[in-house]
This record gives structure tokens, C-alpha cells and sequence, in this order.
């Protein structure tokens, strides 16, 4: 194992790193959470990493979205999220995909993944992302953001999953409260952090997950709570 | 008869947190959804309810001493 893993290897085996080197991690949406994301799981060392989004960079982006440069402006983020992981770390393979998640590309895009992260900015494709993840039986890991308020989840194939948070998907808002408090830089951080948490958990099959549990962060108040769902 | 019950209400809804939130009282039997309008919350903007970090419904009824939670949707990334 090189010396770029030796941090982790405090706390990860050696058969713990050869895990993440081999595993093979998707990540939806490549903005405030994406960007962290991305940017965690190739330090972290996941072997490969599926990158989606279709977006490209906006002025309003700079304030939270660690691949938004002023440079960078206009161009598609996916591209900005392929080229990070190469100067952090050129060992991870990367498939760079400048589309927007649909029904339709949905369930190819997922394929050959082990885990899903949604780090998407609106409530309807969360659940395109949520039907393609169970088609492909693999687990999620859902994050949402608000003003200094967060939410975590992580939801298994067989779990009821995103409709014990929003309801049916057929009466769910495109947006939520994000639309009158933004997103902040510090909020969107510490739950991309989470999310890498959970991926890790997940993949090295150890420790507690958020399946069927609601992790609140309400940062004004310093309030942290897991919630059953 | 009254009770007390403790209020918690996140994002957008924190504008609704009525000053007596850790001991506000209640008429013991009202439901989740009589507390919402009570504190002039839409009850559309009520998605998600917990009562002692349990989830619960609109429905759901409070006997006081309950630790209450309300959500609005949240989707940003």
C-alpha cells in the first residue's frame, strides 16, 4: 500500500483499503455536496468513480461548491469533478458523465456500481436516482440541504427508503426549503462528509448505519439527532 | 387540564417556533395537525413529524410531556 494511504490505514487494515481501492462509488450531482464528495471519496481511495451531472458552473456556485473556480465559470462541472480526481489522485478510474439523471439514462448510468451517493439539488430526481438504485440492488446514501439545516439518510434496496421523508413522490414539491434559505458552504460540507461516512461504512461492512433513520443537523442551534424513521 | 409539550420546528419553519417552545401547552388528545395550525404553520409545509425522535403522522396525538418535531421538505445539494 503506498504512502498516500498511510493516514488511513490508522484506522482502516490493509484489506480495509484494498476494499475501498477496489470498490465502485456513483456520485449524483457534482454541486455543493457532489464537489465534497467527490473530492473525500478520492482521497479516501474508492477504486472508481461513476460522476454525473449535466450542470455547468455559476457565479452563485463560488460560494459552497469546492470545483467551482471563477476560471471555471460555464464549464460543465462533471468535467471540473474528472479533473480534481486526477490531480488528487490518478490512480482512481473515473467514467465522466455530462447529463442530467433521467428515467431514461437512469438505470445504465448506475450500472456496475456498489454504492449510489445523491447529492442532487431537487426532490423529484431523488427518486428517479432512489428507483434505479433498487433496479440495480444496490444501497443510497441521500443527503439534503437548507439554510444551516441538514438531513442524512441511507436506504437499502428493500427499504421504503425517500417517500417516509417526502411523502409520494407524485405529491412532492420540485423544491424544497432550500428555495428561501439557500445553501450554505458549511452546511453543505459537513453532509458531503457524512455521506462519505456512510459509503465507507457501507462498503466495509462495519459499523451503524442511517438505514431507516434520519440523521437532523440544525447548525444555528448546534442540534444533532438521529431520527427513526 | 393541560400539559406541556416541548416544540422543535426546522428550516423555514423556525419562524413559527412560538416563544414558549420547551413548554408549551396543550389541551391533552389534540393531534400533530391541530398543534400545526395552532401555531399557524401551512399544513403542506408539515412533511415530516417525529414525536420523541419517532416518526409520526399529522394524525398522531399528543398527551403532553412528548418532545415534537416538525420538517418542511428539504432537497438542496
Amino acid at each position: 500500500m503506498t504512502e498516500r494511504y498511510s493516514r488511513n490505514m490508522k484506522t482502516f487494515s490493509t484489506e480495509d483499503q484494498a476494499a475501498l481501492l477496489s470498490s465502485r462509488v456513483c456520485v449524483v450531482g457534482l454541486g455543493g455536496l457532489g464537489g465534497t464528495v467527490t473530492e473525500i471519496l478520492a482521497r479516501l481511495g474508492i477504486g472508481t468513480l461513476t460522476l454525473i451531472d449535466g450542470d455547468v458552473f455559476e457565479e452563485s456556485n463560488l460560494n459552497r461548491q469546492l470545483l467551482c473556480t471563477m476560471e471555471r465559470i460555464g464549464k460543465p462541472k462533471a468535467e471540473a469533478a474528472g479533473t480534481r480526481v486526477k490531480e488528487i489522485n490518478p490512480t482512481v478510474k473515473t467514467h465522466i458523465h455530462k447529463l442530467f439523471l433521467d428515467d431514461h439514462n437512469a438505470n445504465r448510468l448506475l450500472e456496475g456500481n456498489d454504492v449510489v451517493v445523491d447529492c442532487l439539488d431537487n426532490l423529484k430526481t431523488r427518486y428517479i436516482l432512489e428507483r434505479a438504485a433498487r433496479a440495480a440492488i444496490i444501497p443510497m446514501v441521500s443527503a439534503a440541504v437548507a439554510g444551516t439545516y441538514g438531513q442524512i439518510t441511507t436506504i437499502f434496496p428493500e427499504d421504503q427508503g425517500l417517500r417516509l421523508i417526502y411523502g409520494s413522490e407524485e405529491d412532492v414539491p420540485q423544491k424544497g426549503a432550500e428555495t428561501f434559505l439557500g445553501t450554505l458552504p458549511y452546511t453543505a460540507s459537513i453532509l458531503a462528509s457524512l455521506e462519505c461516512s456512510e459509503v465507507t461504512k457501507i462498503l466495509l461492512k462495519r459499523g451503524s448505519l442511517l438505514r431507516k433513520k434520519l440523521l437532523i443537523i440544525d447548525l444555528m442551534n448546534n442540534n444533532i439527532e438521529t431520527l427513526n424513521l | 387540564m393541560s400539559a406541556t409539550i416541548q416544540i422543535k420546528l426546522f428550516a423555514t419553519l423556525g419562524k413559527y417556533l412560538p416563544d414558549s417552545a420547551e413548554n408549551f401547552r396543550i389541551e391533552p388528545g389534540i393531534s400533530v395537525q391541530e398543534l400545526v395550525l395552532e401555531l399557524g404553520i401551512p399544513t403542506e409545509s408539515a412533511k415530516l413529524i417525529f414525536i420523541n425522535g419517532e416518526k409520526a403522522g399529522l394524525s398522531s396525538k399528543l398527551a403532553g410531556g412528548e418532545r415534537v418535531g416538525i420538517f418542511p421538505p428539504v432537497g438542496g445539494g
